[in-house]
């Protein structure tokens, strides 16, 4: 190669790249800095945004249990609904891939196709099903004698779960899948012909190797339900607050912006500390997936 | 491989109507001919989609959305085409972590991002306005027009390229003639992704929208917040029937499977 050429193949990436750069240094890291520093300014009720250092945002979350129960209640919806996800998501997963091709192909689009519709939509479904004491849920959970009396969904943490991991299971569903495809049919027989029934065959071979993507699917889904905003705000009502829905409010209601980023910033960094640990520990434990 | 047994049949039953119940109850619902939620059970009308008509605050949210989806799809394509090119052909100094920068509005929660634009455009004068929402959009629909175009452009047989160089073709004709064709199915696949994250984004939106710039999902939101009747089920069962469309046609065009595939790696 001459060096001329040698001087535009250095360039041109650069030169390729440069646009979409700038657009991403001018209008996503910058905004994303400016909310940092938004954390640390001062706000009165008359004096609106004083754009000064102070640490009294941080201390009010540090301090206020208000603040410690809200982000521990968007946790623990968060870990409940990939519990849900993985243990539901998962065998069905196994299920389909178990199917022949036709079938196969058509409950995948079923089963992956909302991921698609609006979350607004999806979440409606759920309050109409759930909709008060003789809404269709309470109504089918009677007949069938699964309870006596109906319970609430609307506005309780148990309804936000619900809808959460029905919004959430085609990225686990996903995510085993592409697990499963990597998994060779020939060990499950060969299992089979050694005399391992199929409870020994899922928890010796299968459970095993597709734990990656149960894994994986698994942050997928944390990370996007601890930040979810449309289910917790529809199905939780304006009283049982999440940390998106309570952001929400101190920018549009309060007007307390620097407080509304102050939760913000905490939900991105724990988020990133979490996602970014966890996935550094599944590669580690099963480095001889991923090479 | 050995096939189901009744339980694991059983177990995916109950599985894919949960998945469909919540879709379908709201696509029936909508068709009531009472004036209160409920399932039709005497007879289906479609009163409550001409009632839409007389809330122009839905039609008009609706032209928003479409004319955001579509614009903020096309500068998002106009940016990632040359940068998806660029990260496939090239191996440079930098490259992983601007492929990490690129696909980082898909890690980041939309409420925050939602946030930081709502202070950004705010301090820049823009708040509130269409050509905010548009730069916003860009940003999160952004990897997903990268995705598809860089997926045909790895994909891309080179020899034609160097066949029409050969030739004399060189930059812009190249590019417009030979390049292009080649991977505009992934480019338009990347477009009607990032179409379809556009118009039903509502967790970023809702902090920059404000009257005359309210999105579809904004507006059903808002509703939604006040009171739930049939009304917003038509809307909504209106929403469901355009995003199949869309589905359907990717799927014709592209192959879902492999579109949501790509959005599956969400996490990583």
């Amino acid at each position: 190669m001459s060096a001329v050429a040698e001087e535009r193949s250095l360039r041109a990436p650069w030169a390729l790249t440069a646009p979409a750069l700038m657009l991403f240094v001018g209008v996503l890291l910058i905004p994303l800095a400016m909310t940092v520093m938004l954390s640390f300014h001062d706000w009165g009720q008359y004096k609106g945004i004083e754009p000064v250092f102070i640490l009294k945002n941080w201390h009010e979350i540090a301090t206020d249990p208000y603040y410690a129960e809200m982000f521990w209640r968007t946790f623990r919806i968060a870990i409940l609904t990939t519990l849900l996800t993985a243990l539901l998501g998962a065998p069905e997963a196994y299920i389909l891939n178990r199917m022949s091709g036709r079938w196969k192909s058509f409950f995948l689009l079923v089963i992956l196709g909302p991921l698609l519709i609006s979350v607004v939509a999806r979440t409606l479904g759920w309050a109409l099903l759930f909709g008060g004491n003789n809404g269709l849920v309470n109504k089918l959970l009677m007949s069938l004698g699964v309870m006596r009396s109906p319970i609430p969904f609307m506005f309780t943490e148990t309804g936000m779960v619900i809808a959460l991991a029905h919004v959430m299971m085609p990225f686990m569903v996903l995510s085993v899948w592409a697990a499963l495809q990597r998994l060779d049919p020939q060990i499950e027989n060969a299992a089979m012909s050694l005399g391992a029934g199929p409870a020994t065959i899922i928890r010796r071979i299968i459970m095993p190797q597709i734990m990656p993507g149960v894994l994986s699917g698994a942050i997928i889904v944390f990370s996007l339900s601890a930040s979810a905003f449309a289910t917790p705000a529809i199905i939780g009502g304006r009283r049982l607050k999440v940390a998106a829905t309570l952001a929400y409010d101190e920018f549009l209601n309060t007007l307390n912006w620097p407080l509304g980023a102050a939760v913000a910033t905490l939900l991105l960094a724990a988020l990133v500390l979490i996602v970014v640990g966890s996935n550094a520990l599944i590669e580690r434990r099963y480095a001889e997936v991923f090479r | 491989m050995r096939r189901n047994g009744p339980l694991a049949l059983i177990f995916h039953a109950i599985f894919v109507i949960v998945m469909v119940a919540p879709i379908l109850v709201v696509c029936l619902v909508a068709f009531t001919p009472e004036g209160f939620l409920s399932l039709p059970t005497n007879g289906f009308s479609l009163r409550w989609f001409r009632t839409i008509a007389n809330y122009p605050e839905f039609i008009h949210a609706f032209w928003v959305s479409l004319g955001l989806g579509a614009l903020s799809s096309l500068v998002a394509l106009v940016f990632a085409v040359p940068a998806a090119l660029a990260i496939a052909r090239y191996r440079f100094r930098g490259r992983d972590a601007l492929a990490a920068l690129f696909l980082s509005p898909l890690m980041i929660p939309h409420v925050v991002l939602g946030i930081a634009f709502l202070r950004f455009f705010t301090s820049a004068g823009l708040g509130g306005s269409f050509a905010a929402l548009i730069i916003a959009h860009v940003i999160i629909v952004f990897p997903f027009a990268l995705r598809l175009t860089l997926a045909a452009a790895t994909g891309m047989d080179r020899s034609v390229e160097m066949a029409a160089v050969s030739l004399g073709a060189g930059g812009w004709t190249l590019f417009r003639r030979v390049t292009l064709p080649l991977i505009l199915p992934g480019v338009i696949s990347g477009w009607a992704l990032a179409f379809i994250q556009s118009f039903d984004d509502l967790t970023m939106t809702v902090f920059l929208a404000a009257p005359g710039t309210e999105t579809l999902p904004v507006r059903m939101f808002l509703y939604i917040q006040d009171n739930i009747d049939p009304l917003v089920t038509s809307v909504s069962a209106c929403v469901i029937a355009i995003t199949m469309t869309a589905l359907i046609l990717l799927d014709r065009f592209y192959g879902l499977d492999r579109v949501l595939a790509g959005k599956g790696d969400t996490g990583r």
